[in-house]
């Protein structure tokens, strides 16, 4: 796995990418398999990942996300082009 | 509630418009056994479901569906990008355009607008998870359909995607219809709905 701070835009977002659908996948699975130690410790390990590259990718480039968006210049959030539109990374 | 983060679920990045495509593609998006009939189905039934753990899974598919549903959108506005008038024509958009220009409407790809008697919410938790299996696998069909007319693999991965999806899907519906199963009254053989305690059962 690279390192966070050699990732570049594009990378950074595909990590994120993968590892919050690792989440998704486990999150289903831990519903119908709360008991199942490995798979926890697997989606354990990932929001940790997740949390890790989501903090830098926020600091770097702005957030996914409008519960934290820094608004000391002004409204931000509708910048850039949407996520449907493509390649927005 | 719900947050919305700024990316898909997996990524959607069409090169070549291609009207033919998004033509059969948008049924994922309000047809029969679309993404958005899926999203409501879910989300609906889980306020009569009394496990929580399968109330949960419904929220958490529920939920993901919703992605799924921008996803198909994105697909299908990615295809229809810098179209000329000649294009529509040729790649048989024009009775879609006529109606929508090349706005994402909920419809199947017959035509059809979205309704909501494309899915039901019975207060039945076997009732329900049964239909919810069953939706799964006619989206897996569906998908299954669209990657026979489909030929670009900027299209073809993120249908492979929504395709894998459905399989998970239906794979843990079929776990929690067991988890309902489990805790049905011994005496009740024909499964009548353990959900409903003061009235006939």
């Amino acid at each position: 796995m690279m390192n966070n701070a050699t990732m570049n835009r594009k990378a950074l977002f595909e990590a994120i990418g993968a590892v919050s659908f690792a989440m998704d996948e486990l999150r289903l699975f831990l519903d119908t398999h709360p008991d199942c130690s490995e798979a926890l410790a697997a989606f354990t390990e990932s929001m940790n990942r997740r949390h890790e590259l989501i903090a830098q990718y926020t600091r770097q480039y702005g957030p996914l996300d409008a519960y934290y968006l820094n608004t000391e210049d002004g409204w931000s959030w509708n910048e850039g082009p949407m996520p449907w539109k493509g390649e927005v990374n | 509630m719900w947050g919305y983060e700024k990316r898909l679920q997996f990524p959607v990045n069409i090169k070549n418009p291609d009207a033919r495509a998004a033509k059969v593609i948008i049924s994922q998006y309000g047809g029969p056994d679309g993404e958005l009939g899926a999203s409501l189905r879910y989300l609906s039934q889980r306020f009569a479901m009394p496990d929580p753990r399968v109330a949960g899974l419904l929220n958490d598919i529920g939920t993901e569906e919703l992605a799924h549903l921008e996803m198909i959108g994105a697909i299908v506005s990615q295809l229809t990008r810098n179209l000329s008038t000649d294009e529509i024509i040729r790649q048989g958009f024009d009775a879609y355009f006529v109606d929508h220009t090349v706005g994402v409407y909920p419809q199947s790809a017959a035509g059809t607008p979205f309704t909501a008697a494309y899915l039901q919410s019975k207060g039945d938790p076997i009732t329900d998870l049964m239909e919810d299996m069953g939706a799964e696998q006619k989206a897996r069909t569906t998908y299954d359909n669209i990657l026979k007319l489909v030929d670009d693999p900027d299209v073809i991965e993120p249908i492979k995607f929504l395709r894998q999806r459905e399989i998970v899907h239906f794979q843990r519906f079929g776990e929690a219809l067991g988890m309902v199963r489990d805790a049905l009254d011994s005496k009740n053989f024909y499964y009548v709905n353990p959900a409903y305690k003061n009235g006939c059962c």
